[in-house]
């Protein structure tokens, strides 16, 4: 099994979005970064599925240089080499553009991948089409939003979580699937594992970025943040005023 | 100006997002509908009432299971039959699934979980869960987009009653690869996470596995599920598919009450659903505060077993 992960570098935003002057990005002077935790995940399931079947796993990012850094994260948890396709500007990429570098680099990369990975959207935009183009213009079939994922004689048992119960899709491979956070819970990487992390692969490009299509013009802190919750009472002593709260909004049996 | 709008349905009966995707369309141009599957004619008829004028109805006994490029099929085909300028669907997990496929085929730009849209192409789209807006426009026609569950209001208009118009899409082998082909019923002790009126979450405060036994007992009284943030799944105290969280579940309930979450965005954004919240913290300055309706400040080890016996006292 060859595997590809594609995974996002993203702020970890705390509770409050700070903008950019320009109010082209957040502010994230002050911040961490990461990859979105369903992403964690989606390495998870493929170092997973490796370790069972054998095979390799590779991550790819569309990201800034410092990108690199979330890859060896990604190499550090059982990946084995890494694909930056490095975006210098700082300039978003819209959905279309990056699925097409995506594409563009897997045709580079030679060697066909039997299953690809993505996250169900991306923490940040959340465009929710990155992983369907990308398997519309390989002519894959793909199932979204996975909270089950088994590999049985050369198909992928897909299983989407619905009003009650699961949604079970069966699909050949090579196939594309995205996954939700809760498929798994992610290893942490052991030091002797960060350590051989950096001696892993990590292959650079810098695709150019075309014209966006769905074109970012300013983002906008939404005005119902902040908002005031009204104080019922401190300690148990604010029993009763839950409880009549609760009466109220009709949850009480 | 020709709106196209994908309908969900369930047992005959649009779904109240989709109706929230209609008003949004009507802010567009004219709307017509369109339903596929199961029920569909019988939901197609209600629509005049939300301003439908012709309600399509896609029939092929294929399309009884969810199929997302069958449903795209169905899309493209009336796009043709309707010359429809925009296609809006509600912001779901089929919504968006389905309007990326009906994207990618046509090789134009797609909005997904819009909270405002104008006939030129400009939308306002939601980030992060709802964290953060984006202004945004879109350069391709058809316009496509989602709609952001409860940013717009669904309302009833003096529509009089939908004409239904039904029609077989050319449906292909290729747009059938991908089918459900089988539902599992889920045997849970409890009340699932998605569906509960009440989910009670515990967070870093609850401290240990065992102090959840307390938010267990408040939520057998409630008929609640229990759900928790990502550092309690990290610290493996409940199983991580109870983790609630704008990657994971996403829940909507009538309340949802937090006990002992700080409040990260990408928590928030999971349950900013519910109708009202209620935050358990022993932080007045927490977070979690600024997206909560209400909060009780103090140890939760006293107030959620106050709570439990405040029920049971004047039940």
């Amino acid at each position: 099994m060859r595997i590809l992960v594609c995974v996002k570098r993203v702020p970890l935003t705390g509770g409050r979005m700070v903008l950019t002057a320009d109010e082209q990005a957040i502010e994230t002077r002050h911040l961490g970064f990461t990859i979105s935790p369903h992403e964690e995940c989606g390495v998870e399931e493929a170092v997973r599925i490796v370790e069972q079947h054998g095979g390799e796993v590779v991550v790819l990012t569309l990201g800034p240089p410092e990108a690199e850094e979330q890859l060896r994260d990604m190499l550090a948890v059982g990946a084995d080499r890494a694909v930056l396709l490095t975006n210098d500007s700082g300039e978003e990429w819209d959905p279309q553009a990056t699925a097409s570098a995506i594409v563009a680099a897997i045709e580079a990369d030679g060697e066909d991948f039997d299953l690809i990975v993505f996250g169900n959207e991306s923490a940040d935009s959340g465009g929710f089409q990155v992983g369907i183009r990308v398997a519309h213009a390989l002519e894959r079939p793909i199932v979204t939003g996975l909270k089950g994922l088994s590999i049985e004689d050369g198909k992928a048992r897909c299983e989407q979580e619905v009003t009650g119960g699961r949604d079970v899709y069966l699909v050949p491979l090579p196939a594309v699937v995205s996954v939700l956070e809760g498929i798994n819970l992610p290893r942490y990487p052991s030091v002797p594992a960060k350590l051989r992390a950096r001696q892993k692969p990590v292959d650079k490009t810098t695709p150019e970025r075309p014209e966006p299509k769905l074109e970012m013009l300013r983002l906008v802190v939404p005005p119902g943040q902040g908002k005031q919750a009204e104080v019922l009472g401190h300690g148990a002593e604010a029993a009763p005023a839950v409880v009549e709260m609760m009466r109220e909004i009709g949850v009480t049996r | 100006m020709t709106v196209l709008t994908l309908i969900e349905h369930q047992d005959g009966r649009a779904d109240e997002l989709s109706l929230q995707a209609l008003a949004l369309a009507r802010t567009l141009g004219e709307t017509e509908g369109l339903l596929v599957g199961p029920g569909a004619g019988e939901a197609a008829a209600e629509l005049g009432a939300h301003g439908v004028r012709t309600a399509h109805v896609a029939e092929d006994d294929r399309l009884s299971a969810y199929a997302p490029g069958g449903w795209a099929r169905c899309v493209t085909d009336a796009i043709e039959r309707t010359g429809a300028t925009a296609v809006v669907a509600a912001g779901t997990n089929r919504g968006n699934e389905v309007m990326a496929h009906v994207a990618a085929r046509l090789d134009l730009p797609f909005a997904a979980n819009c909270s405002k849209a104008a006939d030129d192409g400009t939308v306002t789209r939601v980030r992060w869960g709802g964290s953060l807006l984006e202004e945004a426009r879109v350069h391709g026609e058809p316009l496509l987009l989602t709609v952001a569950p409860h940013t717009v209001q669904a309302a009833a208009v003096n529509g009089g009653e939908a004409g239904v118009q039904r029609f077989e899409p050319g449906l292909d082998e290729a747009d059938l690869a991908v089918q459900v082909a089988e539902h599992v019923e889920t045997v849970t002790a409890g009340v699932s996470l998605a569906e509960a009126k009440v989910v009670i979450s515990g967070g870093r405060g609850v401290g240990s596995a065992e102090g959840f036994a307390i938010l267990e007992e408040l939520a057998g009284l409630l008929d609640a599920a229990v759900g928790c943030s990502r550092v309690v799944t990290s610290a493996g105290w409940r199983p991580h598919t109870d983790q609630v969280g704008q990657t994971g579940t996403k829940v909507s309930p009538d309340l949802y009450i937090a006990c002992g979450i700080s409040g990260a965005t990408q928590h928030i954004a999971g349950c900013k659903g519910a109708k009202k919240i209620l935050a358990i913290n022993s932080d007045a300055e927490a977070p979690i505060l600024a997206s909560a309706d209400y909060a009780v400040i103090g140890d939760l080890t006293e107030i959620v077993p106050a709570i439990t016996e405040e029920l049971r006292k004047t039940r």
